[in-house]
């Protein structure tokens, strides 16, 4: 049989929508399949992960609690993404801002209104980030160096020198021996509202502006062209080192913004796991919702309601969490595969009919 | 020193076995950055099955067709469905490491067989050992280790004296040339990602079954990602990779030397030394502008017969 691969000329708005619930149709079903052969019931598995992630109003705040950072993880990475430098950094940069948020904690007289002590926490953590993202930026934009595997470089200088911090100079005296820095004083802990703290308002803040800034902006332009093609973007008289550095301070600055949220409100103090994987898991989101922030922001949730049923059903059922990795890895797989449908339309040669006799 | 040098060798060999498995991708002009999810792969699965069978052959198997089918799974997505490589990288490692840690949790702090230890303890090669000097960091080894200098010297002679590694480097220089020499393009690139996938597999397996014997979540520890940069470092020359993964193994191994003769300093620091010194490479790279150390032509670009 020969199949024709045909490039199409454009493809109506309905037909995309399809091909892509079945891709991520398909995508469950294929996890279903890989957990029969451990032997696991994929309905029973499926059900309790929508159960651990909505079943009840404590698990939904949970559900919540994860989606804020890897929300603002997430669109960090579209900015990057958009202008194709492929930022896997973000795990350090998560980790460098929450560095930078813990610094100023500690650094502030402890009496200071929270407000101002929680607004200088958050830049702190917006520049630490920015800064462990400028550097292979700077890099990059100056010299070609390869991004991909420097900003990977440095995710795991970060996590080394916060484990340094915490078994050296940072280490809390009145922790008993244990290797651990100082818990935050009350002010320098994010408040709550409607009983979850106000993380989730600062990302549906950023979704906006980073909503407006790709698609309404002129530098937001910019990045999108520099991504389409160098060539072009150097015609047009774009100043490209320039873009790239700005793209790159804005994605690691919000990496650490999630720094500074997990610190504050989730571990109140600096733990060298304080990223948790999240720089790595936003890779999918961002690249399921298409780089696009408002899409990324559904993304996200049923990501984290992934996470969390995964740990839901670790507790319940004594099944491994790490099966949401796993279901995350297919379903991220099955996309980039339907990208194909999405381009090119296979044509079967029609059969030669049969003469009845 | 000699002893230094022996477990650079030994701290070498996965960083060696994912390196050439790596090039020869390359070569065929796939860049794939799943070498860490990989190695986790076949660390998992020659561990796993090195626990259920204690026959070595067996784990060494399972270990190189588990690194094969998440390559597979790769050249699925990036020859035939056209996806972009680095994000069909991205997401072999991503699916490498739920994998890894789904299969392996209920092994964690478990030991290899010690059918299995035995086999990959210590045996000196006759009258080579004895060569001063040499002898003993190189031929006082485990049988892994003979191992991959022989995948070392094959991947050699295969890309620079065999027919099919011409024409693997011409797939990767200018594919659509070889297209129309007659080359069969896709089997090329489909057959080479696999057997970087089967090296990755068993770079990860010499990891879990020799290296750290008790079973771990993080046995690879971003070596995958160390070994993409060290093939760029080597230029895409598998002997050049020999020396470039000893050199990095002793890099991971010298903080922990230090403190035993008793620099004191921060080990956490030390851990450092890998992940920086690979930052390096990847700088002094870009600027190296002679022709052998260039990397091959049309790396990282799909290939579309129909749209030359």
């Amino acid at each position: 049989m020969n199949v024709k691969i045909i490039k199409r000329k454009d493809i109506p708005k309905h037909k995309e929508v399809i091909i892509r619930i079945m891709a991520v149709l398909l995508s469950i079903v294929f996890a279903g399949v890989i957990l029969l052969a451990f032997g696991l019931n994929p309905l029973k598995i499926f059900g309790a992960i929508i159960d651990g992630s909505a079943g009840s109003e404590i698990r939904i705040k949970q559900t919540v609690l994860r989606a804020v950072p890897l929300l603002i993880t997430s669109l960090g990475i579209i900015v990057a993404f958009k202008m194709k430098f492929w930022n896997i950094g973000a795990e350090g940069q998560i980790t460098m801002g929450a560095l930078g948020a813990t610094w100023v904690a500690l650094n502030l007289p402890e009496g200071l209104p929270a407000p101002f002590m929680l607004g200088s926490m958050m830049l702190g953590g917006f520049i630490c980030g920015a800064i462990w993202a400028f550097i292979p930026a700077i890099f990059k934009a100056k010299m070609g160096t390869n991004e991909t595997i420097f900003t990977l470089m440095m995710n795991y200088i970060a996590i080394k020198f916060v484990t340094y911090l915490q078994y050296g100079p940072w280490r809390d005296p009145g922790a008993q021996g244990f290797p651990k820095i100082a818990k935050f004083t009350e002010n320098a802990i994010l408040p709550s509202v409607l009983g979850v703290n106000i993380g989730w308002i600062i990302a549906l803040i950023c979704v906006a502006i980073i909503y407006v800034f790709m698609t309404r902006t002129k530098k937001g332009y910019e990045i999108a062209v520099v991504g389409e093609s160098v060539q072009t973007a150097r015609y047009a008289g774009i100043n490209i080192s320039r873009v790239i550095v700005i793209a790159m301070l804005i994605s690691g600055g919000l990496c650490g913004i999630v720094g500074f949220i997990q610190a504050s409100a989730i571990e109140k103090t600096l733990i060298a796991g304080i990223a948790g994987g999240y720089g790595f898991t936003a890779i999918i989101t961002a690249w399921l919702s298409r780089l696009n922030a408002i899409t990324c922001l559904f993304v996200c949730i049923a990501f984290a309601m992934l996470i969390q049923g995964g740990s839901y059903i670790q507790v319940s059922l004594g099944v491994s969490s790490a099966i949401s990795g796993l279901v995350q890895g297919v379903i991220l797989f099955f996309v980039l595969g339907s990208e194909f449908f999405l381009q090119y339309r296979l044509e079967f040669p029609k059969k030669p009919v049969k003469e009845v006799a | 020193m000699e002893i230094f040098l022996a477990a650079c060798v030994v701290a070498g060999v996965p960083l060696l076995l994912a390196t050439v498995g790596e090039l020869i991708t390359e070569k065929s002009g796939c860049l794939n950055l799943g070498l860490e999810g990989m190695m986790l792969m076949g660390a998992v699965m020659g561990f796993t099955t090195a626990y259920a069978t204690s026959n070595p052959g067996a784990a060494l198997a399972s270990a190189a067709l588990a690194g094969a089918a998440g390559a597979l799974i790769y050249a699925i997505l990036t020859v035939s469905l056209r996806a972009n490589q680095i994000v069909a990288g991205l997401a072999l490692t991503i699916f490498g490491t739920g994998f890894t840690k789904f299969v392996g949790q209920p092994y964690l702090g478990m030991a290899v067989p010690s059918d299995v230890t035995a086999v990959f303890a210590k045996t000196s090669i006759p009258i080579l050992s004895e060569i001063p000097f040499l002898g003993s960091i190189f031929f006082k080894q485990d049988i892994f280790v003979y191992i991959s200098y022989l995948i070392c010297i094959i991947a050699a002679i295969y890309m620079y004296k065999t027919r099919p590694g011409i024409n693997l480097k011409a797939v990767g220089e200018n594919t659509a040339a070889a297209d129309a020499s007659g080359i069969n393009v896709n089997l090329y690139k489909y057959v080479h990602i696999l057997i970087g996938g089967a090296l990755c597999g068993l770079g990860g397996a010499y990891l879990s079954l020799v290296r750290i014997p008790l079973w771990q979540e993080d046995v690879v520890n971003g070596r995958g990602w160390i070994a993409v940069a060290l093939v760029i470092f080597v230029a895409w020359n598998p002997i050049k990779a020999f020396f470039g993964a000893i050199l990095f193994g002793g890099l991971s191994i010298l903080g922990m030397k230090l403190q035993v003769m008793g620099v004191s300093f921060s080990q956490y620091l030390f851990d450092m030394i890998p992940y920086v010194a690979t930052i390096l490479i990847v700088i002094v790279s870009t600027h190296k502008k002679n022709i052998e150390s260039q990397p091959p032509g049309n790396l990282s670009v799909n290939y579309f017969r129909e749209e030359r």
